[in-house]
């Protein structure tokens, strides 16, 4: 399979002296829908904006789709869209200008980008806001607009730096399954969020940056299957009394309320030892689930070992 | 990018940009006609009656050109440099920077619409000048040429402040405590015979005086010094002017981290 994107002992420093990216090297194959994820200030959007142009690199190599950045920094660009953090586009504008504009600066001439803008704004539900001025949108509109003026140039790789931040339930769901349509029709998508569910349920692969640095990567099914142990919260039917509970240590049990108790798994212990376990002590399970996502936890471990 | 391509990216940000001027006309267009007018008619026609003709021109003749190219200098500059410092305070810039276009294809975009408004200007006052006095032009060629090169160069010294600005007070320091003493002093309202020899001399260190006086000759048929070293001046300094431009975006001067 082909690489998308290869990043290769990436640096950054700031003039500032703050050292962003400490060596990162990551691969993203063609047709991977990736999560880049990280704690805040971890670096990701560094990641981002080096391979995008509007951050130079200290050092490193960026290739894109086999074009270095270095060798050809506009040949590489006019294989990725890109869909920023924050909102970057004129106020005054209206919706249609912005994305056939955007098109124009990727050398798309406007008579085949204006039927292309309108049917990516209709996709993402922006078609009756064509000649609304952009600042009249509200937040949710205004990501889709940014998502489909990343895409009317129609780039093999697109990196959303969180799409979905402050974006309610509904809405983020129809962004999942539209996501989820470009990626099946060949887009590689480069996804960075901090919502982990959002991660966990579109992404086939992951890296973990924590201070600059790439603590895991791989597919996510590889690495959730590698993870040490697991927290559940058991809802239970009879009132627990702590002291019952001592003879769970081995499962690291805390209390959260009378009906309610948090179980760890290690690796080799399965989710029926621990009900079998709790029968035993004379309480029944009314209900059980994961305490977080298994990514959520995962990534919990990964960057606390980092620090 | 194959040619075709940067054209179209060229044409997106001059039509984008040509928007821009066009749906704030009253901000970009209608301004310099007004402040021309009210100079048209204090110093023109009130105290312009008073003076004696200079090269044998009547006073309000001789100011007609220095005033046309002072709205043009400030236009240029401004269109250039507030509109790059918009998009850079609003971020719109990164729509741009992410783009395959290339650098020198920005500064030349940006230019053009910088120029169409400087040309746009100097069209609607010297129309505003025919109202008070009678203008014949001496060589539309010349003409031209110095406010073509004048809206280039104003351009390009725009974009490069739009740059380097961090607010909105920085676009204006240029233009309020450089470009306007130097464009008042630069012959907008006399000719430099008029001076002691001292300040003829320090007049010549004045580029702005250079861009005035060839476009004077281009109007009048009058000037201080050759046409032929106005506009070597002037040439000189947009090719400098350009490199600049293309080595701060190149380099991400003021724009990239």
């Amino acid at each position: 399979m082909n690489i998308a994107l290869e990043i290769k002992n990436l640096t950054k420093t700031y003039g500032t002296g703050t050292s962003a990216l400490s060596g990162v090297s990551l691969t993203v194959k063609e047709g991977d829908f990736f999560a880049l994820l990280g704690p805040n200030g971890a670096g990701k959007t560094s990641i981002i904006n080096i391979i995008t142009g509007l951050v130079n690199k200290s050092s490193g190599e960026v290739v894109i789709d086999g074009i270095s950045i270095d060798d050809d920094a506009p040949g590489a660009k006019l294989n990725v869209g890109v869909v920023p953090q924050e909102f970057n586009f004129g106020f005054f504008e209206n919706v249609l200008d912005i994305v056939v504009n955007q098109a124009g600066y990727y050398g798309v001439p406007r008579h085949i980008a204006l039927p292309r803008a309108k049917f990516y704004l209709e996709k993402l539900g922006l078609g009756d806001k064509l000649y609304t001025q952009s600042r009249m949108l509200s937040g949710g509109m205004k990501r889709r607009l940014m998502i489909a003026r990343g895409l009317v140039h129609e780039p093999k790789l697109l990196i959303l730096d969180e799409p979905t931040a402050g974006v309610d339930i509904e809405l983020r769901r129809g962004m999942w399954e539209f996501l989820t349509e470009l990626n099946k029709n060949g887009t590689t998508i480069i996804l960075t969020t901090h919502y982990l569910e959002e991660a966990e349920n579109l992404c086939r692969s992951v890296a973990i940056i924590s201070q600059g640095k790439i603590v895991a990567s791989g597919s996510i099914k590889d690495l959730l299957s590698g993870m040490d142990q697991e927290a559940f919260v058991f809802e239970t039917i009879e009132r627990i009394k702590e002291n019952k509970l001592e003879s769970l240590a081995s499962f690291s049990p805390v209390q959260i309320d009378e009906h309610t108790v948090e179980l760890v798994l290690a690796k080799e212990r399965t989710l029926t030892d621990a009900i079998s376990r709790l029968r035993e002590i004379g309480i029944n399970i009314k209900s059980t689930r994961s305490k977080s996502g298994r990514l959520e936890q995962y990534f919990i471990s990964q960057t606390q070992k980092a620090q | 990018m194959k040619p075709r391509a940067i054209w179209t990216s060229y044409y997106t940000i001059v039509r984008r940009e040509l928007v821009r001027l066009f749906r704030i006309w009253t901000q970009t267009l209608l301004p310099p006609v007004i402040t021309s007018s009210l100079y048209f008619l204090i110093f023109g026609k009130f105290v312009g009656s008073q003076v004696a003709p200079i090269d044998g021109v009547t006073y309000m003749q001789f100011i007609v050109p220095g005033l046309v190219m002072m709205s043009v200098i400030t236009n240029a500059f401004m269109n250039t440099a507030f509109s790059f410092y918009s998009a850079k305070f609003q971020k719109t810039v990164e729509e741009i920077l992410v783009s395959p276009t290339p650098y020198i294809v920005v500064v030349i975009g940006h230019i053009t619409s910088g120029v169409v408004r400087g040309i746009i200007t100097a069209a609607l006052i010297l129309l505003v000048a025919l109202f008070f006095t009678p203008l014949s032009i001496h060589s539309m060629g010349i003409t031209f040429l110095f406010v073509a090169l004048t809206a280039i160069l104003f351009s390009l010294a725009g974009l490069i402040n739009g740059v380097f600005a961090n607010s909105f007070d920085t676009v204006a320091i240029f233009p309020t405590f450089v470009l306007t003493p130097l464009t008042y002093l630069g012959g907008v309202f006399y000719s430099i015979s008029m001076l002691p020899p001292v300040w003829q001399q320090v007049s010549l260190l004045n580029p702005i005086l250079y861009m005035i006086d060839g476009f004077r000759y281009g109007v009048l048929g009058i000037s201080d010094m050759p046409v032929l070293l106005s506009a070597s001046v002037l040439i000189s300094m947009v090719v400098i002017l350009i490199f600049v431009n293309y080595y701060l975006f190149k380099t991400g001067r003021g724009l990239r981290a």
